[in-house]
């Protein structure tokens, strides 16, 4: 892949800061910048036929739907699902999450059941489960992860064969394929296989590690898989929700009202099909057509590629930083095993403090808790400085990069 | 354009379906509706042996769902029930001369189609729940 040729794409990458210095774009966990081809889909879609979805029978509307419906196409093709009744529209991923837990959950969940996670999950798969057990009388157990970002099997396996009563039952597992933090890479097929041995469904967390790697919800088997579209080159405001079509026609709906109904009396209602059941209200159509746009970029570049190109970053990038002094990188040190974003603190220099800095550089990094509160205590930090890479960040980005930080250190005498 | 989908035959059918009502006691009654139109259909089936012997719809909505319907009674009146799995979406609609529709009102063109595919899975489901499961999935229509 040319990443030189990729970034005339992305008009943001030439853009200027106030103090004259470009843009060093490396906050790509949080969100990624989107080519001039998903921008120009949005306009197109504003500027042609901006219309309604699903019920008018007139022209523009139709070419609205039609678009809107082969983002869905293209979404099942990118994870491999074998239906396309099995992609459901959200918003981002907490709201996919949501929708698992309000729907799935509340159908399935009782009281003394046991729901698992993993210590190092983002808020968005902690707190929808925390509200479910307040209501259901349920309760949460976590998964360690060693002090290298791995996760410990073993305590895996015993909360699986824990069982202080009859009655309590783990209902659900739910995990993220790749640490918004320590960048971990977890082995979820395995995970996944165990857990189906003793009939539990997986929820995956698929925000970070969908928009970076292949990923194969059939090969995998996840139950559910949620992932948000402007992590990987999409707009904000367009989630997704997978979930396999035997589990999605139990499901009760979540969001209900309009476009989600079939027929409406005074007092029931028939709901619609799968999926559009489960996607109540006007839908983001714009940024659905856009994503797509985002889907054919990618898949045009291909996700092996992009993998590729962010290991061989990724380890220019921890090669340059490993011995700054004081440095604490979290996570592995084997790229095979982990993402291009890497989360450290350098002793006596507060992650703000470190961002701010860089910033006088057009350095964009995160820092921050990173929504993972429960992690930063285990780690005890209160924050961490976060880089992360993607398709268009370049070996010279990363060396404005180590100027930066070194930089820091100066400033800090340190 | 509309002239092209409001022919003479769809009015036709629309105006003097065929085939509708309900049978007394039939062996299968199955409903749907669609959300763009309101459309609403149900077909009651007969069935003797394997062959369709009666076969009636009932409903209410646009031109194009009815009209559709009405002819598709036509289509499988007296015919083995199992054809009915071999119907495609692009059988009714050049049955009915309607192959340039939109994905909204192709839904109008399909109800009947969707209703009576699941009215036969529904027949073979007491009787041979596990080559229904095998039909629902081959029944497919959108």
């Amino acid at each position: 892949m040319d990443v030189h040729k990729i970034r005339q794409d992305f008009p943001i990458l030439s853009r200027y800061l106030k103090n004259g210095k470009k843009l060093v774009y490396l906050d790509n966990a949080a969100t990624t910048q989107k080519p001039i081809q998903v921008i120009n889909a949005i306009y197109k879609y504003y500027s042609e036929y901006n219309s309604n979805i699903h019920r008018a029978v007139y022209q523009i509307a139709d070419e609205a739907t039609e678009e809107y419906e082969k983002t869905r196409e293209s979404i099942r093709k990118f994870i491999n699902a074998k239906y396309l009744e099995e992609i459901i529209f959200t918003r981002n991923t907490t709201e996919s999450i949501n929708l698992i837990a309000y729907s799935w959950g509340k159908k399935n969940i009782k009281k003394g059941d046991k729901i698992i996670l993993t210590d190092y999950e983002h808020h968005s798969n902690i707190v929808p489960w925390q509200m479910l057990c307040e209501q259901q009388g349920a309760k949460i157990k976590y998964v360690d992860t060693d002090e290298n970002g791995y996760l410990n099997i073993e305590s895996f396996l015993n909360l699986l064969k824990e069982k202080k009563s009859e009655k309590e039952k783990t209902k659900v597992v739910s995990l993220s394929h790749m640490s918004n933090v320590l960048g971990t890479i977890h082995p979820v097929k395995n995970i996944i296989k165990i857990a189906h041995e003793k009939n539990i469904p997986v929820v995956l967390d698929g925000a970070q590690s969908v928009p970076h790697m292949k990923t194969d919800v059939q090969d995998v088997d996840c139950d559910f898989l949620a992932f948000s579209a402007h992590k990987m080159l999409g707009p904000t405001g367009v989630g997704v929700l997978y979930v396999k079509r035997e589990i999605l026609e139990s499901m009760p709906p979540f969001i209900t009202g309009g476009d989600m109904i079939k027929e409406v009396h005074k007092y029931s209602t028939v709901f619609n099909d799968l999926p559009y059941k489960f996607e109540g209200g006007t839908p983001n159509i714009a940024d659905v057509i856009g994503f797509n746009a985002a889907l054919n970029y990618l898949e045009k570049i291909g996700m092996g590629n992009i993998r590729e190109h962010e290991k061989e970053l990724g380890k220019y990038m921890y090669d340059n930083i490993k011995d700054i002094k004081d440095i604490k990188i979290y996570g592995p040190q084997n790229i095979d095993d982990r993402g291009g974003l890497f989360s450290f603190n350098i002793e006596g220099i507060h992650p703000h403090d470190c961002a701010t800095i860089l910033n006088d550089f057009g350095v964009a990094i995160r820092s921050g808790h990173h929504c993972a509160q429960v992690l930063m205590e285990k780690l005890d930090i209160i924050a961490s400085s976060r880089a992360s890479l993607y398709i268009y960040n370049t070996k010279e980005e990363i060396d404005i990069f180590v100027d930066a930080i070194n930089h820091v250190r100066r400033i800090f005498k340190v | 354009m509309s002239e092209d989908i409001y022919r003479e035959m769809i009015l036709d059918h629309y105006r003097n379906p065929r085939n509708k009502g309900k049978i007394e006691k039939p062996d299968v009654r199955i409903h749907d509706s669609n959300p763009l139109c309101g459309d609403e259909i149900s077909i009651d089936l007969r069935v003797e042996g394997d062959t369709i012997k009666d076969i009636k719809f009932d409903g209410r909505g646009c031109a194009i769902s009815q009209a559709s319907a009405s002819m598709l009674t036509e289509m499988v009146s007296n015919k083995p029930l199992t054809t009915i799995k071999d119907i495609t979406k692009n059988d009714i609609l050049e049955n009915i001369g309607l192959t340039n529709l939109g994905p909204a009102r192709i839904k109008c063109a399909l109800l009947s189609l969707k209703v009576l595919k699941l009215g036969m899975v529904k027949y073979y489901i007491d009787k041979d729940p596990q080559s229904a499961e095998k039909l629902k999935e081959d029944s497919k229509v959108f």
